[in-house]
């Protein structure tokens, strides 16, 4: 199988900070796979994601995008390859939906028939009706919809990677499982990689192919959800998963009764 | 009133040209050297600050004393005028133009470079459009602020409508002071409503209220 995003023995760490925010991370994603990288806030998992589209630079080690040092690659180039949805979905409250989605496969010169079939399609793909939002600005949509909107942008040039920093984040608890199922849909469809980064354990189990565990910005455990539960790597993995498990057991036990 | 605007008209008219022209180039040198200062500055909050400061501290300067301060250097009439409008504006605008770039959500930003969109694109697709209600609010207050400092500048030989108030003043002559007084208070008037309607414009398209369909 084909590499699509490899860490090798990357750090990172802030001016103002006194620790590492990423420490010595070498790890390998595959063309394909869902891999969603979970952890408490500040264990670095929004840092690595934000070194592979290089909005951070990594201060040591190499990141690979299919073989290629991203270093080697302009920053403008190799975004342009990559989707990029963010929690505060950060749409441009001055274009149409239709221009939003249409942002990049503009940048790249499409010619307009193809971008406007593009983003019907795309608008349809998240489950927007066309007709309905395709002229409406992002203010009159509800959070949910913005977002929906948010992965229809990214994905409107056809990028080969996703990065998706807690997308769903801010969305309540219904939206948020319809969005997740939707995106399992899309994944399923399009086998496109997408790495996700969540600090909602659920989350992080439901729409995983592989689950990068992260505390202290160093990898805690990279592997599968079964063998994650299985075999958890160390202490905090399994107080993590438990947690996880307890948290459940506590609400069904104390609000069955 | 009337019979001296049509027995003189020129005299009524002369000024008011001449006091268009001047608003018209201070406007067009004060654009251009505060953009280029924001652009500059613009990266250093720090310095934007002391800049920012420096400027005010120059705009709380009464005009009169910085039109006297200047003939010394600069002698009378329209360049020193010119000179000292383009100053006071530079607070306004730089000011304007900052905090127009600042108040756009980070979140808009970061996604638009996320996606690959090159420095210029970013500036004139998103930071710009979306900077330009608080900038067009700063360039109404600097044209507001230009055509009511102007009139001060016939003290120092600038012309302008300040011309008629003088002179009105000197030789007791209602008729000009009036209209001195009536024409600069009617183009700011003016000034401030055209550019009203601009900065609500501007501020409709980027909040997304532009579609004629609107309600959900």
């Amino acid at each position: 199988m084909n590499v699509a995003v490899e860490f090798r023995s990357v750090s990172k760490r802030f001016p103002t900070a006194g620790y590492d925010a990423v420490s010595d991370v070498s790890l390998k994603i595959y063309d394909g796979e869902i891999v969603t990288i979970l952890g408490t806030s500040g264990c670095g998992k929004t840092t690595l994601l934000k070194m592979v589209n290089r909005i951070y630079e990594a201060d040591f080690g190499e990141i690979l995008f299919y073989d290629h040092k991203i270093k080697d690659i302009s920053p403008v180039e190799l975004r342009r390859k990559i989707g990029y949805v963010i929690q505060q979905v950060g749409l441009f409250p001055h274009m149409t939906i239709a221009e939003n989605i249409a942002t990049v496969p503009r940048i790249l010169g499409w010619e307009k028939g193809k971008i406007e079939n593009r983003v019907h399609e795309l608008l349809e793909l998240v489950e927007l009706n066309p007709k309905e939002f395709a002229k409406r600005y992002p203010k009159q949509l509800s959070g949910g919809q913005q977002q929906r909107v948010g992965l229809a942008r990214a994905l409107a040039a056809d990028p080969d990677v996703m990065l998706l920093d807690e997308p769903f984040g801010a969305i309540d608890a219904i939206t948020r499982k319809n969005l997740q199922e939707e995106l399992i849909k899309i994944h399923k469809k399009f086998k496109k990689t997408f790495i996700f980064v969540t600090h909602d354990i659920h989350e992080a189990f439901k729409l995983a192919d592989k689950i990068l565990i992260m505390d202290k910005g160093k990898v805690q455990q990279y592997a599968t959800p079964l063998e994650i539960h299985l075999n958890p790597a160390n202490d905090f993995v399994k107080s993590l998963v438990s947690s996880a498990e307890e948290q459940q057991q506590e609400w069904i036990t104390g609000g069955g009764i | 009133m009337l019979a001296f605007l049509i027995k003189y008209p020129h005299k009524i008219y002369n000024p008011l040209i001449q006091h268009l022209k001047i608003t018209a180039i201070t406007l067009i040198i004060s654009l251009l050297i505060a953009i280029l200062i924001s652009i500059v500055i613009m990266r250093y909050p720090l310095v934007s600050q002391i800049v920012v400061g420096l400027f005010g501290a120059v705009y709380a300067i009464p005009s009169l004393a910085l039109f006297a301060m200047l003939i010394p250097f600069l002698g009378l009439g329209e360049q020193t005028a010119i000179f000292v409008l383009v100053i006071y504006n530079q607070f306004i605008l730089v000011r304007n133009i900052l905090a127009g770039f600042r108040s756009i959500d980070p979140a808009i930003i970061e996604s638009a470079v996320g996606m690959g969109m090159s420095d210029s694109q970013l500036f004139f697709r998103i930071s710009l459009p979306l900077a330009s209600p608080v900038i067009l609010a700063g360039i109404k207050i600097a044209i507001v602020s230009t055509i009511g400092i102007a009139t001060i500048a016939a003290t120092i030989n600038a012309g302008g409508l300040g011309t008629l108030l003088f002179e009105g003043l000197r030789t007791r002559n209602n008729a000009k002071i009036l209209w001195g007084a009536l024409l600069a208070s009617l183009l700011t008037i003016t000034a401030n409503a055209i550019l009203s309607i601009f900065e609500k414009k501007a501020h409709k398209a980027i909040s997304g209220e532009r579609g004629k369909d609107n309600k959900l």
